[in-house]
């Protein structure tokens, strides 16, 4: 196996790890209000699941690009890499989303324990509570396009 | 699509018609009463209710509490959960209740008490058991705990620290003693303490006493008058009987089951009762005469001001807004578009005068939403489970029904964009074909625009072409807006110089060598089109320049202002940019998908494979559903709400809040 192999898998393995850590981290951190909501008044578990679930889209791109990684480089399907270049370039285009997935799903978490906050003390405004944590994601959605679009171009 | 114009009407009737036309007021729901802006003099005064307020609130909350009483001793769960409605009740039940009412108060404090008395048996229950733990350690014991001695002997009954033996007692006991006239015995024994018994004769009895103290010997706080083996069976006794009287209670309460529809129906005509008397408290009445105003749709103007003239004789008089009063908020849309109006209101209902947005962004809503579910299985999904949901919960509340209709419509754009994608439960038929009927050749679903993963920049640069029309549209309804307003130098200045600016710009940059390489084609757009698309754009940006900052008096700053706005390009830029999450979620359901099938057809063929296959289809794919179908949810709600609305939208509009019935249970049937 040649060390762009290496390289590559590192990308593809550090993607689901690391954005997957940010998001366990985040989902972990809005349960706990959440799950504080619920005892309150449980008529809100609806609302703040859903609030909770929001950091968890990270750990899923990371998921994502992994398998596109994968079923380029000879492990799921497409061919073996055989330089180390290559596998280089693999390894940066997995790095935007394992970062950026790592760092915004721990913030994500954050802010979507302050909306969990909002519904506790208006339920109804549930539709605003929702748009802060996915402010956040914006950020992930666009390290998630940039890791696609440099694999997708890499020959 | 359009806000409901209103109406304020202003009534004055006699006063002994005051409950009836509340009442009337009250089942038809179409009134918002203001009472506060009706000058008060001395003539006129308002009726204390808070008491009756209070009793009738109270009355309602007894029967709420009665029912979940009756519920949970029968173990009935709340039908329909988070779909449940009210029930739809006949006028003829209505009017029964109404009737017996104070037979139901009744009967819903007997469940009240029921219930205390209830708690009270739970209460003696534990006592029991604490008084019988208590007496654990003296049962060996066969006096009465309260046993002092004999004639001539003294009896020490209690507990010293710690575990000692018999004989550690008996020495000590009996230290500096000559005659040890004296019995010890163990009751019982543990750790931290030891029951003792200790007798000794009279005389000595004060040397015993103080020898025990020495070791620490205390008497039980509470001492009975009986051996403590009786007590204990006297204990057990009193808790069967408790036992036997909470079953009795139980079956009493669960006696009062079949009339948890009628205590529905109290509780909701209590309820409706007090908000009755909230109105009346804040209504000003002279002595023959009371006052009333409200806003009211202006189409059932009309009919309301028909039915209190003919039947109550009032006076009824359409009155003008006043400067500084907002007339309430009515939505009026097709069946299509109000869907969405769960959806407009959570970011706030627009203001009289405006557009409502409606209408526009239902089409958009659904057609995004489609976009980044993009799943052609998932849709139908979708669109099958609202619409079952739908049909099994005919009268559910309304906000939750339209949501429903809203996810049902969102499924068939999904369907839409699936079948644009080439995606069925991901690549599930070609898994499926090849895996288990050893198909080989090329794709059996093909896609009918193209697939994404294989192009991506493609569908980059289109979902940035929609993101341009979202925002073209939040911007042009702005510039009618304006137009609307009267407001010509504004449409000119900061609509159409935008418009120019943005599509110059747009026009210039596409033929550039960056843009054709990100699309992969070459734009040969006629000779006129550079030269058109640079002077739009120079002009839109002179007219920026010149125009933003028109309030301002001083040019200087008014150029300064002009040339901040022009840096507003960058704003138009990141919005645009954001919709390349249109992209990035639909690849991220169609990746999973693949994912999910892939993973299921890792046994290869057979029955085993086959097996492995459907388990790991369906729950994958639910899963899959789950997650998208909310990050779709999502972000399509912030397209609107920060994209699209910030362009033109502020909301800011009132809910309007008719004076109905509070019911929470039951709804009447309208009989035809």
């Amino acid at each position: 196996m040649s060390m762009g192999m290496v390289y590559a898998l590192l990308g593809a393995v550090l993607s689901t790890a690391l954005a997957g850590i940010g998001s366990a981290w985040g989902v972990g951190m809005a349960g706990q209000a959440a799950a504080g909501v619920t005892a309150e008044d449980p008529d809100q578990f609806a609302k703040v699941l859903i609030l909770q679930l929001l950091p968890g889209t990270q750990g899923i791109y990371g998921l994502l690009v992994t398998f596109i990684t994968l079923s380029r480089i000879g492990i799921l399907g497409g061919k073996a890499i055989t330089d180390t270049n290559t596998g280089l370039m693999y390894l940066l285009a997995c790095l935007p989303i394992a970062i950026v997935g790592l760092i915004s799903a721990y913030h994500q978490g954050k802010t979507a324990v302050a909306s969990i906050g909002i519904v506790a003390k208006k339920p109804d405004q549930f539709g605003k509570a929702m748009l802060f944590p996915a402010m956040v994601e914006t950020y992930a959605i666009l390290a998630l396009l940039i890791s696609i679009l440099v694999i997708s171009n890499i020959h | 699509m359009a806000i409901v114009k209103m109406q304020k009407l202003s009534v004055c009737a006699n006063k002994k018609h005051r409950k009836a036309i509340l009442e009337a007021l009250q089942s038809m729901g179409a009134m918002e009463i203001h009472t506060e802006d009706i000058v008060s003099d001395d003539a006129l005064q308002r009726m204390d209710t808070t008491n009756a307020i209070a009793s009738f609130e109270k009355t309602a909350v007894s029967f709420d509490r009665s029912l979940k009483i009756i519920d949970s001793v029968t173990k009935e769960k709340s039908k329909g959960g988070l779909f449940a409605g009210m029930d739809e009740i006949k006028k003829s039940d209505y009017d029964s209740v109404v009737a017996d009412r104070e037979d139901l108060v009744k009967e819903a404090n007997e469940v009240v008490s029921l219930e205390k008395e209830k708690t009270e048996a739970l209460g003696t229950i534990q006592k029991d058991e604490n008084q019988k733990l208590s007496l654990n350690p003296w049962l060996s014991l066969d006096v009465p705990m309260n046993f002092e001695g004999t004639q001539t002997t003294d009896a020490f009954i209690g507990t010293v620290p710690g575990s000692i033996d018999e004989e550690t007692l008996y020495a000590k006991a009996t230290e500096n003693i000559e005659e040890p006239a004296v019995s010890t015995e163990i009751l019982a024994q543990s750790p931290d303490a030891t029951a003792v018994f200790v007798i000794s004769h009279k005389k000595i009895s004060d040397k015993v006493s103080e020898n025990l103290r020495n070791i620490g010997f205390s008497r039980p706080a509470q001492v009975s008058s009986y051996v403590p083996k009786t007590g204990v069976e006297m204990l057990d006794g009193d808790i069967v009987d408790q036992k036997t009287r909470i079953q009795q209670i139980d079956e009493k309460i669960a006696g009062y089951a079949k009339e948890k529809e009628r205590f529905r129906i109290a509780s909701d005509y209590f309820r409706s009762r007090a908000e009755k008397y909230k109105v009346l408290g804040t209504i000003p009445q002279s002595e023959h005469v009371f006052f009333l105003e409200g806003w009211v749709t202006a189409p059932s103007a009309p009919k309301i001001t028909k039915l209190l003239t003919e039947k109550f004789d009032a006076v009824v008089s359409e009155e003008e807004k006043q400067e500084g009063e907002t007339e309430p908020v009515v939505l009026s849309n097709n069946k299509f578009a109000s869907n969405v109006e769960g959806v407009l209101e959570s970011y706030g209902l627009p203001q009289h005068g405006k557009i409502d947005p409606t209408f526009i962004m239902s089409i958009f809503y659904v057609f995004f939403f489609g976009m980044m579910l993009s799943d052609a299985g998932y849709g139908l999904v979708m669109t099958v489970v609202c619409c079952i949901v739908l049909a099994k919960h005919k009268n559910m509340a309304d906000g939750m029904k339209k949501f429903l209709r809203l996810f049902a419509w969102c499924g068939v754009s999904t369907m839409f964009w699936g079948a644009m994608y080439g995606g069925f439960f991901g690549n599930a038929i070609d898994t499926i074909a090849t895996t288990f009927f050893g198909y080989k050749g090329p794709d059996i679903v093909k896609p009918i625009w193209f697939n994404p993963l294989n192009n991506p920049m493609k569908l980059l640069l289109y979902c940035m072409l929609f993101g341009l029309i979202h925002l073209y549209t939040g911007l042009a309804i702005k510039g009618i807006q304006m137009l609307k307003d009267h407001d010509f130098v504004g449409f000119f200045s900061d609509i159409v110089a935008w418009f120019m600016f943005l599509v110059g710009i747009i026009f210039l940059l596409l033929p550039t060598s960056l843009f054709e390489g990100i699309a992969g084609t070459e734009f040969n757009f006629p000779a006129f089109v550079h030269p058109l698309a640079k002077w739009m754009t120079i002009i839109g940006m002179i007219i920026i320049l010149l125009m933003s900052g028109r309030g301002n008096k001083n040019w200087a700053i008014r150029i300064a202002l002009g040339a901040y706005d022009i840096y507003g390009i960058t704003s138009w830029l990141s919005d645009v940019l954001s919709y390349s999450r249109l992209l990035a979620l639909g690849l991220a359901t169609g990746v999973i998908a693949n994912v999910v099938n892939m993973m299921g057809s890792m046994a290869g063929g057979g029955v085993g494979g086959a097996i492995l296959f459907i388990v790991v289809f369906i729950l994958g794919h639910i899963l899959n559903i789950l997650i998208n179908a909310l990050g779709a949810y999502v972000h399509t709600n912030r397209l609107q709400y920060v994209e699209f609305f910030g362009k033109f939208y502020d909301g800011g509009g009132i809910k309007f809040k008719p004076f109905k019935a509070a019911n929470k249970y039951t709804e009447i049937k309208e009989e035809m």
